[in-house]
């Protein structure tokens, strides 16, 4: 289910690489990142809104490849 | 969380106070065998978690061990009070020179443990209190500070007790105190406490109430008295209702979603907060409220265990809104609350507008809790609404809506 309040985008040059998504799964704090069967970015869509907005996805990624939207905001980003 | 008697002597004995000899039996036969042991007249009393044991007839005096037999498979077949006891103490019956009441109690409005003794022991300590306070000595005393013997012996010699009976009754208190502290009671009682013909005391009686949230920390003393982690020794059995909210503050580590109680109010109530829960709960009966329930959540829940608390109360029978409460909130995000009550309404399909009667938790993250209440169409409020005025605001909508 997707989340309520919260959605993420990850640009596909992230998501499709194995060392970003063990540093996403790593980072996140309330597992919304996993690394998929494929090694890639899973975003776990159960996890969503229990993001606490810390940025740490976005400190651990290039600019602008991962974007943390608030649903509740017109989608403003972090 | 109570003791039975039986498990409240073994306290009290392992505290260093002497018992009259005694042993728990769970059948006529063990029973009997109990008596034998001990020799002389016993005192057959049913083990259950509720007063009125005298009355009901679960307390019987036996001269021999078939006496004492057949009064246990009497008492062991005896519901009292609607319980079915879990055994029965067999007891000897001793001969007693003079009954005093020696007993620690918390109390709540000065945050510190106060001891009691009286030398009326055998009757209830607050019928004593007011027929006869000169009877009944008291002293608070410190959690932190040692415990010393002449705090006890004040209290005592407060009663008019003198002499040697002062001298043995002093340790004995004393050990009650620290036993009340080392072991995180509420309530540690002996009554009577037995001065006997040859001048020596003892424990004739206990009563024991330990601090619920006390049992991580008590474990090896559960352990070793034989209390299950599914017992919960509460004044009564849980409702279905209850064990859900037990489920649910269960199901994830992250906050605390728990102490939920059920009432049969129409008003749910998510409430928490250093305090906060037992402050609005009051203040939704002062304003004539009917709280559907009670609770305490607090220390940064995740959404998923805010929406499973909200989704409980808001599935209970005849609640028709939920007033989302709180003090002013330092470790629990306010967005976070709001995303779980929120989630909750929707996932149920109500409008979370016309659902939550008041969103009132100002604190930590609140700009981004109010953002997402806007969004919805909640009513919200902020610190400038004292929480009495909050509660008075959801008790005035639900009152519209009954």
């Amino acid at each position: 289910m997707p989340g309520l309040f919260i959605d993420v985008e990850v640009a596909p040059e992230v998501a499709s690489d194995p060392a970003y998504a063990a540093r996403l799964e790593e980072v996140c704090p309330v597992d919304i990142y996993a690394v998929g069967p494929d090694g890639g970015v899973t975003v776990v869509e159960e996890n969503l809104d229990e993001c606490v907005l810390c940025r740490l996805c976005l400190d651990a990624t290039p600019e602008g490849t991962v974007r943390v939207k608030k649903l509740y905001e017109d989608g403003a980003t972090l | 969380m109570r003791f039975f008697e039986y498990e409240s002597r073994q306290i009290v004995a392992k505290a260093g106070i002497p018992t009259s000899p005694h042993g728990f039996a769970t059948t006529a036969e063990e029973a009997r065998r109990i008596a034998t042991e001990i020799g002389g007249p016993t005192v057959i009393k049913s083990q259950v978690l509720t007063g009125g044991r005298m009355k009901a007839g679960g307390v019987k005096f036996a001269d021999t061990p078939d006496e004492a037999e057949a009064h246990a498979r009497d008492i062991l077949a005896l519901e009292i009070g609607g319980h079915m006891p879990r055994g029965v103490l067999v007891d000897s019956k001793v001969d007693v020179k003079q009954e005093y009441y020696a007993g620690v109690v918390w109390d709540g409005m000065r945050k510190q443990p106060v001891i009691l003794f009286s030398d009326m022991g055998g009757i209830d300590i607050e019928e004593v209190a007011e027929s006869h306070p000169d009877h009944v000595g008291r002293g608070h005393f410190s959690t932190i500070h040692p415990f010393s013997d002449f705090q006890a012996k004040q209290v005592i010699a407060a009663t008019g007790v003198t002499g040697k009976a002062l001298q043995r009754a002093t340790p004995i208190l004393a050990r009650l105190a620290k036993l009340f502290v080392e072991r995180d009671m509420t309530l540690a009682e002996i009554n009577p406490l037995a001065e006997l013909a040859d001048g020596s005391f003892v424990a004739v009686d206990a009563h024991m109430d330990m601090e619920n949230e006390a049992r991580p920390r008590q474990k090896a003393l559960l352990a070793e008295l034989g209390v299950g982690e599914e017992e919960t020794r509460q004044a009564r059995e849980a409702t279905p209702f209850e064990i859900a909210g037990e489920a649910v503050d269960a199901m994830d580590h992250r906050g605390v979603a728990g102490n939920v109680t059920e009432f049969d109010g129409n008003l749910g109530l998510v409430i928490g907060a250093g305090g906060g829960s037992l402050t609005l709960f009051d203040a939704v009966r002062a304003h004539g409220g009917d709280p559907a329930n009670y609770c305490e959540i607090g220390g940064n829940p995740s959404v998923k265990k805010a929406a499973g608390l909200a989704k409980l109360v808001l599935q209970k029978p005849g609640v028709d809104k939920i007033a989302v409460m709180m003090s002013i909130v330092s470790n629990t995000r306010v967005d976070i609350v709001a995303r779980g009550v929120i989630k909750a309404c929707i996932e149920l399909g109500y409008d979370p507008a016309e659902k939550i009667a008041i969103f009132r938790i100002p604190g930590a993250w609140e700009e981004e809790g109010f953002k997402i209440l806007e969004r919805y169409g909640v009513e919200y409020a902020d610190r400038s609404v004292s929480m009495h005025e909050a509660a008075r605001r959801a008790v005035e909508k639900i009152g519209a809506a009954a």
